[in-house]
């Protein structure tokens, strides 16, 4: 449990940050809490040569909710989210899902911008920034681009971050309607099971907006947007739960591994999404 | 002198004796952190060393090559078992007869195995070392199976002569290692055979890991100029340590000093000896400096002293009325690639012949078979007395089984075949002799509590509307009564290593009426500092709080066989009760001659003498120590110590009765333990606060292995469960609320009535949690499955039972 030597930069400015990825290529990698990138490193299952910390670069650890969109630093812990009451007014689910990550210990440390960025299928903000329609800040030597959530993961560990860029911010449509963030997990500290991420719009008694969202199901978050189709239009009647259930398994991947053989976790996907299906109701 | 406490009931408070909820002392430095581990320790010029481990299970090593490894800055020094073959080092005995490579010779048998061992100035230039070193594995068949094992034409361990006996007679193969019985075959073949009824199961008690907090280590320091060596390691028995040490090296035992500072929990994981620690020594001696050697927390899993691994098939017979005729067992026990198992001498499958149970069956048969497989070795007593746990889980499993064959209430099937409190001491048919038990006592107070027949009544209700579709939540009602084996144990059939297993105390009153006391035992969280201050303070009328209770360094400590299998407080603390009462002796005579009365005039009243029939006449204890020195007194030598090696008559026999009340969404395969009452009979109590602590403990470690700690094995003997991700540790969040209880049935051959109890709720623990899974399935035809009972494995037998249709 002990990394490899490493050279450790703590530019002062995103400049120095890119000055730094410029000049060390796929050997260096940006650290922001750390708590997935060390352990990697410690297991020396990552090779960094050139550990990039952003902790003193300025302007990205705040929270800010404007009337319509939510603007999220790269540096904003999940214990910033747990606490932040001006965003759980606006975006509940946040709260509820980022109280559902880790341990306390962790969640002080362990930030929004690294959670998303890693491409670590068992992280839970990527597939909850799917549901929620997320966008992310990515600045690099070309200046800022913007690449949707939805489309940000190719595979367990590659996403659309090119190397030389880095994830700044992660920003929000303001949510509106009823949410839920359900997680099955063997204890606490572990990865999902199986997580859903549901927020849905009612309209008297009929669902007008659904966006669900799957965690650790595949090699990336899944945003089932069938699953989603399947429920706008309905009452939320039985045979629409179904239909969202079998939409949403025919989009997940799971494989095998210590929490259980991929008919299990289809089974759970199913039960944990109709269950955050109705609560997501119940609130909407 | 005026005595400042006249009252009777403020000088038996004062003195914080035995039953007194006395905080524990030790907690003020742990809960500062500031305690005193092995890591703790840094000495001058330290060196750090650590292992090179085989990424295969089982490999020929064909070549290695340290050169590179050589080069790396910092690095000193690479051993392989070519450098320790000159000093008879590379291989070194096993506690259990066998003996283990220190470093690979020629092949690996397990994943982690330690192949080299890199020396150098810090840690991190030592894992750099183990970059570097190149090995050449040429990989073998890996058999994980001990079943396949046995049949297979692959010999794990080419170092042995397939012909030859082991250290348990003879071998049936050359993957075998022994073959070990208790009881009367025949006669309980034939009872079973002529049966009314007989109910049959096989069960794998899956392998596990003790997983203590602080992981195995030690600093070892070769004083080369005084000839001495100083050892600091996480022991749970450094005498026996230091005299395998001695043993093993050939350095005179009085050269050697073992300490053992703080340990972070223990758990069995710290009894065995180690390579990390034949290597630091001779690294130390090598290289002149202090060595130290710390496990990380994935080479603790992986390669130090699993637990269990027992695949049981069972045989009960009955009359139809449900009293039970006859028990046959047979184990075949998957020790991994060399036998440590950490047991007495006499009982390679520990005493696992305590698995009749609380029940008085006539006539029972065991058979051990222990076999060598790809696996880590170790098979320590996990907060346990040796292989009880998995004793207690096939009988109390073996129970159900039958209920069910009998359609029986498994409650009142146990009760109709419970010893009975006039059958004590009992002589149970594999050969113990319990001391005392009052089972019927606290079986009824147990059920009572929680209402039996409520919750019984609860669950056909649930299971009636599970059915007619109103829930999909089914309950399960957990049945445990357990009867411990612990405190090993009487010399003449207990020995490590033909170390007999007998404990110590030495004690030394100070001038002005405090005290030393020195122990063989070592604490590893068990409150030791505390509790056998109580129960000198009782014993010899000296505050607890004057008391220094000291352990774990053998320069100063007399000879003990150190802590595990609840061996503390039925040997060590009968020896201090022991050594107090000699104490008292001497104190008695001296207070007869400051009071100029005959010796049997006075008597012992709490913490002083009085002369008998003149109460007001007295001399406390405080007065007795200063004249012990300051007065010459005739016929009486200065001072006042005494020490006291006490050999125990018999083992002690803790009982208890436990119910657990689970839900279970069949859905997830969630369990929610909605109850958990613990009634424990560890005879006379010393702490009723520490013992609560220790249920507390013991019950989270069965909870863990009950529903969810594992070593698991990939087909190609790759660990998968090798962090704390996947190997389960259950935290405040996971665990329920217990309720705690006791009867009092003392043990009728111990100085003070003790018994021990810190692993009778892990023992009874983990039948219980189990139990209460497999109830719940009960209803739907569920007769048994194996544990860890997780979220699939739950689920799975949900499926299996057709109840996700």
């Amino acid at each position: 449990m002990i990394p490899a030597a490493f050279e450790y930069h703590r530019p002062k400015d995103m400049a120095g940050v890119l000055a730094v990825l410029e000049e060390h290529g796929d050997d260096a990698r940006v650290m922001a809490g750390g708590h997935s990138l060390i352990p990697m490193m410690k297991l020396r299952m990552a090779d960094v040569p050139h550990l990039i910390d952003l902790q003193d670069v300025g302007g990205l650890s705040d929270i800010d909710v404007q009337s319509d969109t939510i603007r999220i630093g790269a540096l904003v812990t999940q214990h910033d989210i747990i606490t932040n009451d001006a965003l759980t007014a606006v975006a509940p689910i946040l709260r509820e899902a980022a109280l559902q990550i880790a341990d306390p210990q962790v969640r002080y440390m362990g930030t929004v911008g690294g959670n998303v960025a890693n491409g670590d299928p068992g992280n839970d903000m990527p597939g909850l920034m799917q549901c929620l329609d997320a966008s992310f800040t990515l600045v690099g030597p070309n200046g800022e681009r913007t690449v949707a959530a939805r489309e940000f993961y190719e595979a367990a560990y590659m996403t659309a971050r090119e190397d030389d860029e880095v994830l700044t911010a992660v920003v929000i449509p303001v949510p509106s309607g009823g949410y839920a963030y359900e997680k099955q997990k063997r204890k606490i500290g572990d990865y999902a099971t199986a997580a859903a991420a549901v927020q849905l719009i009612k309209q008297g008694d009929t669902c007008v907006h659904a966006a669900i969202a799957m965690t650790n199901l595949s090699d990336t978050p899944i945003f089932s947007e069938d699953a989603g189709a399947a429920l706008i239009g309905t009452s939320l009647d039985d045979a629409a739960l179904k239909a969202a259930v079998a939409a949403m398994l025919n989009d997940i991947d799971p494989t095998e591994d210590n929490r259980g053989p991929i008919a299990f976790k289809k089974h759970v996907a199913g039960v944990i999404l109709r269950r955050a299906i109705e609560r997501a109701w119940s609130r909407a | 002198m005026k005595d400042e406490l006249d009252n009777r009931e403020e000088r038996v408070a004062n003195l914080k004796g035995m039953g007194c909820s006395r905080k524990r002392v030790e907690d003020a430095r742990f809960t500062q952190g500031k305690g005193n581990y092995v890591d703790d320790i840094k000495l001058d010029g330290m060196l750090f060393g650590d292992f090179v481990r085989s990424p295969y299970a089982h490999a020929r090593i064909k070549s290695i090559n340290t050169e590179a490894a050589l080069q790396v800055p910092g690095v000193l020094a690479v051993l392989t078992a070519a450098d320790l073959a000159p000093l008879g080092l590379h291989w070194m005995p096993t506690l259990a007869g066998d003996k283990q490579m220190v470093l690979a010779d020629g092949k690996v048998l397990f994943q982690g195995q330690e192949v080299a061992f890199v020396v150098a100035e810090d840690r991190y230039a030592a894992a750099d070392g183990i970059e570097a070193v190149e090995v050449e594995y040429e990989e073998l068949p890996v058999i994980v199976n001990p079943f396949e094992s046995l049949k297979s034409d692959v010999v794990l361990r080419e170092d042995l002569d397939p012909k030859a006996p082991g250290a348990h007679g003879p071998r049936k193969h050359h993957n075998h290692i022994f073959t070990w019985e208790a009881g009367d075959k025949e006669t309980t073949q034939e009872v079973i055979s002529n049966a009314e009824v007989v109910a049959e199961e096989s069960m794998y008690y899956h392998r596990t890991h003790p997983c203590p907090l602080e992981t195995c280590g030690c600093v070892a320091s070769m004083d080369k100029v005084n000839g001495k060596l100083t050892l600091w390691g996480t022991f749970q028995a450094p005498h026996a340590i230091r005299t395998v040490v001695s043993l093993i090296s050939g350095i005179e035992e009085h050269n050697i000093r073992v300490i053992s500072p703080d340990i972070g929990g223990g758990f069995g994981n710290k009894v065995g000896a180690y390579p990390g620690y034949v290597c630091s020594v001779v690294a130390s001696i090598v290289t002149g400096k202090p060595v130290k050697w710390i496990e990380d927390r994935m080479d603790n899993l992986m390669t130090t002293a699993f637990a269990r691994d027992y695949h049981m098939t069972g045989k009960i017979s009955a009359t139809k009325e449900g009293k039970i005729t006859g028990l046959h067992c047979q184990v075949v026990a998957d020790h991994g690639g060399f036998d440590a198992c950490a047991d007495p001498t006499k009982f390679p499958a520990g005493f696992m012949n305590i698995c009749t149970g609380s029940y008085d069956i006539p006539t029972a048969y065991l058979e051990v078979d222990g076999v060598y497989t790809n696996k880590a070795p170790g098979g320590v007593s996990y907060r346990c007395s040796f292989r009880v746990t998995e004793a207690v889980y096939f009988i109390e499993r073996m129970i159900e089984v039958l209920a069910i064959k009998l359609n029986m209430d498994a409650a009142e099937l146990r009760r109709i075949n419970f010893i009975k409190k006039e059958q004590f001491p009992y002589k149970a048919a594999l050969g113990w002799e319990y001391d005392s038990g009052d089972y019927h006592t606290a079986w009824d107070k147990a059920l009572k509590t929680v209402d039996y027949e409520g919750l019984r009544k609860e669950q056909a209700e649930r299971v009636e509307a599970f059915k007619r579709g109103e829930t999909r939540k089914i309950m399960g009602i957990g049945l445990s009564f357990f009867t411990e084996i612990v405190g090993a144990g009487p010399v003449k059939n207990c020995d490590i290593l033909g170390l007999g297993m007998f404990d110590s105390c030495e004690i030394r009153i100070h001038p002005t009426g405090s005290a030393i006391a020195r122990l063989g035992t070592i604490s590893q969280g068990q409150g030791h500092a505390t509790t056998f201050a109580q129960i000198l303070a009782s014993e010899i009328g000296l505050p607890a709080d004057s008391i220094t209770i000291e352990e774990g360094d053998t320069d100063t400590a007399p000879y003990g066989l150190g802590t595990y299998g609840s061996r503390s407080t039925p040997v060590a603390g009968a020896a201090t009760a022991m050594a107090g009462r000699k104490i008292r002796a001497k104190a008695q005579m001296i207070a007869a001659y400051l009071l100029e009365v005959h010796d049997n005039d006075v008597e012992f009243d709490v913490d002083r003498f009085v002369v008998k029939g003149a109460p007001e006449r007295f001399k406390t204890m405080k007065e007795i120590a200063f004249a012990a020195y300051n007065q010459a007194i005739p016929g009486l030598e200065p001072g006042l110590e005494a020490v006291s090696y006490y050999d125990p008559p018999n083992m002690t026999y803790p009982f208890g009765a436990y119910v657990c009340v689970m839900d279970i969404d069949v859905d997830t395969g969630v369990p929610e333990i909605r109850r958990f009452y613990a009634l424990d009979d560890c005879g006379t109590r010393i702490n009723p606060m520490i013992i609560e602590g220790q249920v507390h403990g013991g019950l989270t470690e069965a909870l863990a292995v009950a529903l969810g700690q594992e070593i698991a094995y990939d087909d190609m003997g790759n660990v998968k469960t090798g962090t704390l991700m996947d190997f389960f540790l259950p935290t405040a969040w996971e665990v329920p609320n217990y309720e705690t209880d006791f009867t009092v049935t003392p043990s009728p051959h111990h100085p003070i009535g003790a018994k021990g109890v810190g692993e009778s709720p892990h023992v009874g623990g983990v039948p219980c949690f189990s139990n209460a899974v497999q109830d719940a399935f009960r209803p739907f035809g569920n007769t048994h499955t194996n544990m860890p009972h997780d979220h699939w494995r739950i689920w799975r037998t949900a499926n299996e039972l057709g109840l996700h249709s």
